[in-house]
């Protein structure tokens, strides 16, 4: 499949779905999702351990959750979250909460290492330009858990990933890449469009080229 | 469709009338002649052809060499931009066109700045989704060769001022073309009252069959064709006649306008009520486009703190189908382009609705419409941590 005919919806695979362009997994999410608030008033008073918010309504996707934490045995006794999104947003932070919840609850450590791949994992599968959505719950999750170590005395346990610069200009780091290339810019001129990379420092092009090639083969698969 | 489906979704695509298919199927099997062809069974074919041209120009006030049969609006809207500009490079390389265009249009035209150096100007629109007469004539230039904008736009439904852009290109003696695929089942397409040089018309929204379209070339306009070959449609659109398409496209054509004045009535009752009870039963809600100048048949409403794609499919658990302005719905992930021009932020476009009627929409059906979807909003809303204000939304813009 080339790149230009994973950007196009209609070709996103049906699988169980049938008319459905998702899998029964993540209808069953998107229509009766896990772990919400039941009442504002619920809302209003939990009294979480971490909260993280990743995201804005201005791109398309944001994500709260909220987790309460064991301090004995870093497990992750309850979780409640937030989508503003789409179907597989919400199906995806739903699955999230779910499996950070389940079984006695997610130590903290394993929790930090969800990757995206495993929630798409458990919802059997998305279309593959929906990725991204499923991209911010871990890291509502990761930011969430953040704010407990720092809450609970813990501050050098934090871990934020650092970004590297690439446009020297422009200040565009890795990360800005990786984030347009998950939200469907897969060319360098469309990351350009996006970005605008290397419009000044033409310097980068080479690398901001290879990462572009990079994050497409690591959330669309190899060319 | 299924029985108990709620179609919301003309402006995307139309069934096919009843009526129209009878008029079609003797083309498939038994009439189903070359009309090119200089034999008995391609001469019937060729009249009817002849017959649905003629039918059509009628309809347009126009004469029936003025009407070419293409494959689609986007076939028609690529020949008009693209044949009309690259004819006339001897006056100029400019056209003028809008920011809510289709694609079809948008897109022609940044190819050609693109790879044929033209210059496009696109014109801004009002939080309407107007663009007025006089921002044409300021972005008239020496070199200007060709206006196009069009009739209805396909999201929010706002129809422009055409008779009046049509008079400023005129005086400016400037060609003018209007994509009116929207407007065929509705509005009055008489191209001497619009003063139009080009107009496009296609079948899937009116009724009539899928691939076909049709252009309509004022008489002695230079064009170069965009397909080549067998030399059919005078030389502007090579290919065998689409027969039972063409026969169709008219007879779609001459039901919508036959009856365009009584259904326009009905539809806009139902639309009113529709637009009414979403945006006093559910807060936070707000028509886009023109409060009046809209097709009779478009509700777009922008639903604050939630997201399209999710509104729409829990909609289709009750059977009803509408569409989004929501990045998700489209291949790039940006929200709709329409929503954005006409001055929506971006948080406010991802939330946007469109809900088109038709010729089968009840009264039935828009209750239904009214009964599920403010608990949907609801639903959808708990699990939302945005919280929006309307006000915040459309800002110093002006707040309906």
């Amino acid at each position: 499949m080339t790149s230009a005919e994973k950007d196009n919806y209609a070709d996103v695979k049906t699988k169980t779905g049938k008319e459905w362009f998702y899998t029964d997994v993540v209808k069953k999410h998107f229509f009766n999702p896990k772990n919400l608030f039941k009442t504002e008033k619920e809302a209003e008073n939990y009294k979480a351990d971490g909260v993280g918010i990743v995201g804005s309504p201005a791109c398309g996707d944001m994500m709260k959750m909220w987790i309460k934490v064991d301090p004995k045995t870093e497990r992750i006794k309850d979780c409640k979250w937030q989508t503003f999104g789409c179907a597989s947003a919400i199906a995806s932070t739903s699955m999230l909460s779910v499996m950070i919840t389940e079984k006695g609850g997610m130590k903290l450590d394993k929790a930090l290492q969800i990757k995206p791949q495993d929630i798409v994992k458990r919802l059997v599968d998305l279309p593959p330009r929906k990725f991204h959505c499923s991209v911010l719950g871990d890291k509502a999750l990761r930011e969430a858990i953040n704010v407990y170590f720092e809450k609970s005395g813990q501050k050098d346990r934090v871990v934020r990933q650092g970004a590297k610069i690439i446009d020297k200009q422009l200040k565009i780091t890795d990360k800005d890449i990786e984030e347009a290339v998950l939200e469907g810019a897969t060319t360098f001129e469309a990351v350009q469009k996006k970005t605008k990379i290397g419009v000044n420092d033409k310097s980068c092009i080479p690398e901001a080229e290879q990462l572009i090639r990079f994050y497409r083969e690591k959330y669309f698969g190899p060319d | 469709m299924k029985s108990k489906e709620i179609y919301l979704d003309h402006s995307a695509t139309t069934y096919l009338d009843p009526r129209v298919k009878e008029e079609m199927d003797k083309y498939f099997c038994d009439e189903f002649g070359n009309p090119g062809s200089f034999n008995t069974t391609g001469l019937r074919a060729k009249k009817a052809v002849d017959k649905a041209r003629k039918t059509i120009a009628d309809i347009l006030n126009a004469k029936p060499n003025e009407i070419v049969f293409t494959g689609s609006g986007t076939e028609s809207i690529n020949l008009a931009i693209k044949g009309v500009v690259r004819a006339n490079k001897d006056k100029g390389k400019h056209i003028i066109t809008t920011t809510i265009e289709h694609h079809a249009v948008l897109d022609t035209c940044e190819y050609l700045e693109r790879y044929e150096e033209f210059e496009v100007t696109y014109l801004e629109v009002d939080r309407d989704g107007l663009v007025t007469p006089e921002q044409v004539k300021k972005a008239i230039r020496k070199d200007t060769v060709l206006i196009s904008i069009m009739f209805a736009n396909n999201e929010i439904g706002t129809i422009e001022p055409i008779k009046e852009i049509g008079e400023v290109a005129k005086k400016h003696k400037v060609l003018f073309h209007t994509d009116a695929c929207q407007a065929g089942c509705s509005q009055d397409l008489n191209v001497e009252k619009l003063n139009v040089d080009l107009l496009t018309l296609n079948g899937s929204k009116i009724y009539g069959p899928k691939g076909t379209g049709l252009l309509y070339l004022r008489k002695g306009i230079k064009i170069h064709p965009i397909i080549h070959g067998g030399g059919q449609e005078r030389g502007l659109r090579s290919g065998t006649e689409n027969v039972p398409g063409i026969v169709g496209l008219a007879k779609a054509l001459e039901i919508c306008q036959k009856e365009r004045n009584k259904e326009n009535k009905r539809l806009i009752v139902l639309r009113d009520k529709l637009v009414k009870e979403i945006t006093t039963k559910i807060p936070k809600t707000f028509l886009n486009g023109h409060p009046t100048k809209r097709l009779p048949n478009n509700a777009n409403i922008t639903i604050l703190d939630i997201e399209g794609e999710a509104i729409m499919l829990y909609m289709n658990q009750y059977e009803i189908c509408a569409s989004s302005g929501s990045a998700c719905t489209s291949k790039t992930l940006d929200p709709s382009h329409v929503i954005l021009a006409i001055g929506l932020p971006y948080e406010a476009a991802h939330g946007s609705i469109r809900f088109s009627l038709g010729r089968r929409t009840t009264e039935k059906d828009i209750n239904q419409v009214i009964k599920v979807l403010p608990d949907i909003v609801k639903h959808l809303r708990s699990m939302s941590p945005v919280n929006l204000e309307v006000k915040d939304v459309l800002g110093g813009i002006k707040n309906d």
